[in-house]
């Protein structure tokens, strides 16, 4: 009698759960159904889609015929693709370490209350939000060989300043210099990360004896290692997708041909795609870059447990 | 460091990170002529404001500004309803794949978008939106701007849910509850997501290029580059000074709404 009583109690309590779980679930589905429809048509769909195009040699706006993993073999050949990994793995591999130390040395700075020092967060971050192509036009007016504001600043040194935009040598560095206009964004994710470390570390290791440097390197950079990390990924993944200013400062200077050293990846994507109509072709060479994005995620995360410290660990 | 020492670098970087755009300032108000000299006049004599004006009218910038505000603020609102929408699913009902979904949504904020802009464009080709503001928008009121969708759960997080069930108790439904309680309690999270959206609309150039292709549609960004291939490197001053008007709405956007801006970054990266 106890027996089937205990299990009544017990089926009864079940049901009662899984009523209002499943009353919770039907609430979950509803409340995230724009992202399932979005996510579903704008995100999975086309990804898998653009997947199978990659086998096809279908032009855009017209299905192909499968043709294997032809087009893989293409762009694997193909010299424009070569140069543009090259210069786009030059611009990420210099950019990302530059941008990162400019917006750690800026946000530390920053990172006392001071007079005016709202006014100096201003003038860091400013740049960054009104990034788009106002500011790419304007920089490549700095950037002119003549008349420019680097090469007149140059000048004031006595170095003859170059061909920024059109010499193969300095189209990244360029590029380069104006993204470092822009680090307002990591800079402010700095500056809250630093104001989240204890003071209280820092007294007690003065009390130590410690000097800034060991300071630096013992307690900054390993609590706000975490934010480091943030910033990393997000700008490795941004510099492999750099287009716009690329973009501009090349159409600018059709006159004097094409720089090869500004050929980045996703214009070689726009070109296949969207100038010669390629689908098939463009979605291979779009599905490479997320493989290597993928790829050099994952190796960031994986040694992420090395360097990175969480401090609820 | 010493306070002098920091204050001396703080002037020096301020100095450098200004130099554009007193630059910008100074080309704006230039006459041609004194563009190509060296070296350079910083202040133009006489300040030409007929720049302006020149610039302006050699393209309908009027009917850009309008394209651009119109996608700026519709995009934005569509972020907002649907990213705090999605949220609170997240944030506050489990279901068996709630884990796995949200885990899912995060990494799409690692996706490269240009994976998926080619069958993207040829869907939106299909249903006939190429060269609408179709593709701008509709995305935006389905949620696909995953940053704004974690920003806002963890924000909802916060919330103690006694006060959800103080209000279930009370006999008020779900969204009743989203409605009433939620929103009103997050009102800053919810500004943060508007005025990023609304700055992230306002300076996309990519999928604003691929998409608007008669002139009428153009907004800002594309009506610039227009202008400067069409009329580049003959009349840089007035290039300039159109890049100068179409910045200052955004600049005012930013003035106004500062402290979103900071607090809304900070959030991110932290609790990231």
């Amino acid at each position: 009698m106890v027996n089937t009583a205990t299990i009544e109690a017990t089926g009864s309590k079940r049901s009662v759960r899984s009523a209002s779980s499943k009353r919770e679930a039907r609430n979950f589905w509803m409340y995230i159904s724009p992202w399932i429809v979005g996510f579903s048509a704008f995100i999975l769909g086309p990804m898998l889609y653009s997947l199978y195009l990659s086998f096809t040699d279908s032009k855009l706006g017209q299905l192909g015929g499968f043709i294997g993993t032809a087009n893989y073999v293409e762009v694997f050949g193909d010299d424009l693709f070569y140069i543009a990994v090259r210069n786009t793995a030059y611009y990420a591999i210099v950019s990302v370490p530059l941008q990162l130390v400019l917006a750690f040395f800026l946000a530390s700075l920053l990172n006392k209350r001071i007079p005016a020092i709202g006014v100096f967060r201003t003038v860091f971050y400013l740049p960054s939000v009104i990034a788009g192509i106002s500011t790419v036009l304007l920089w490549s007016w700095i950037f002119n060989s003549n008349y420019g504001l680097v090469n007149y600043v140059l000048s004031l040194f006595g170095i003859s300043g170059p061909n920024w935009l059109s010499d193969e040598r300095y189209a990244v560095p360029a590029i380069i210099i104006m993204s470092l206009h822009g680090v307002g964004g990591a800079m402010l994710i700095f500056l809250a990360a630093l104001q989240g470390v204890p003071t209280s570390l820092y007294e007690s290791a003065q009390l130590d004896g410690a000097g800034t440097v060991q300071r630096l390197f013992r307690i900054t950079l390993p609590m706000i290692s975490p934010t480091i990390f943030f910033n990393l990924i997000l700008g490795i993944i941004g510099a492999l997708q750099v287009f716009t200013q690329p973009y501009i400062f090349s159409q600018l200077n059709q006159n004097l041909g094409r720089n090869r050293g500004m050929y980045m990846y996703v214009q070689y994507l726009f070109d296949q795609g969207f100038r010669y109509y390629r689908a098939g072709y463009g979605s291979a060479i779009a599905w490479i870059l997320f493989a290597f994005t993928l790829v050099v995620s994952l190796i960031v995360m994986k040694t992420s447990s090395n360097w990175v410290y969480y401090s609820d660990e | 460091m010493g306070l002098l020492l920091r204050y001396i670098l703080l002037v020096f970087m301020g100095v450098l990170f200004v130099l554009p755009f007193a630059w910008l300032l100074s080309s704006a108000f230039k006459p041609a002529q004194q563009m190509y000299v060296m070296p350079p006049k910083w202040i133009p004599s006489p300040p030409i404001l007929k720049n302006f004006i020149d610039g302006w009218n050699l393209l309908p910038f009027g009917t850009y500004l309008t394209n651009t505000v119109f996608v700026a603020v519709v995009g934005a609102a569509g972020t907002v309803l649907s990213s705090a929408l999605v949220a609170y699913g997240f944030a506050r009902f489990r279901s068996r794949l709630s884990g796995v979904l949200f885990t899912l949504l995060l990494s799409t904020m690692m996706l490269p978008m240009q994976v998926t802009l080619i069958p993207a464009y040829q869907l939106f080709s299909i249903l006939g939106w190429v060269d609408t503001f179709a593709p701008l928008l509709v995305p935006q009121y389905l949620a696909v701007g995953a940053f704004f969708v974690f920003l806002l759960r963890q924000f909802f997080r916060t919330i103690p849910r006694e006060l959800d069930e103080a209000a279930r108790i009370d006999g008020c439904s779900s969204f009743g509850i989203f409605r009433l309680i939620i929103l009103p309690l997050c009102r800053p999270a919810l500004i943060t997501v508007a005025v990023f959206s609304l700055v992230n609309n306002w300076n996309d150039f990519m999928t604003q290029l691929i998409y608007l292709n008669s002139e009428s549609k153009y907004t800002i960004a594309v009506g610039l580059q227009f202008f400067s291939s069409k009329y580049g490197p003959q009349q840089i001053n007035l290039l300039m000074a159109v890049s100068l008007l179409t910045l200052l709405p955004l600049l005012a956007v930013f003035f106004l709404a500062q402290r979103y801006f900071v607090e809304g970054i900070a959030a991110t990266g932290i609790k990231g």
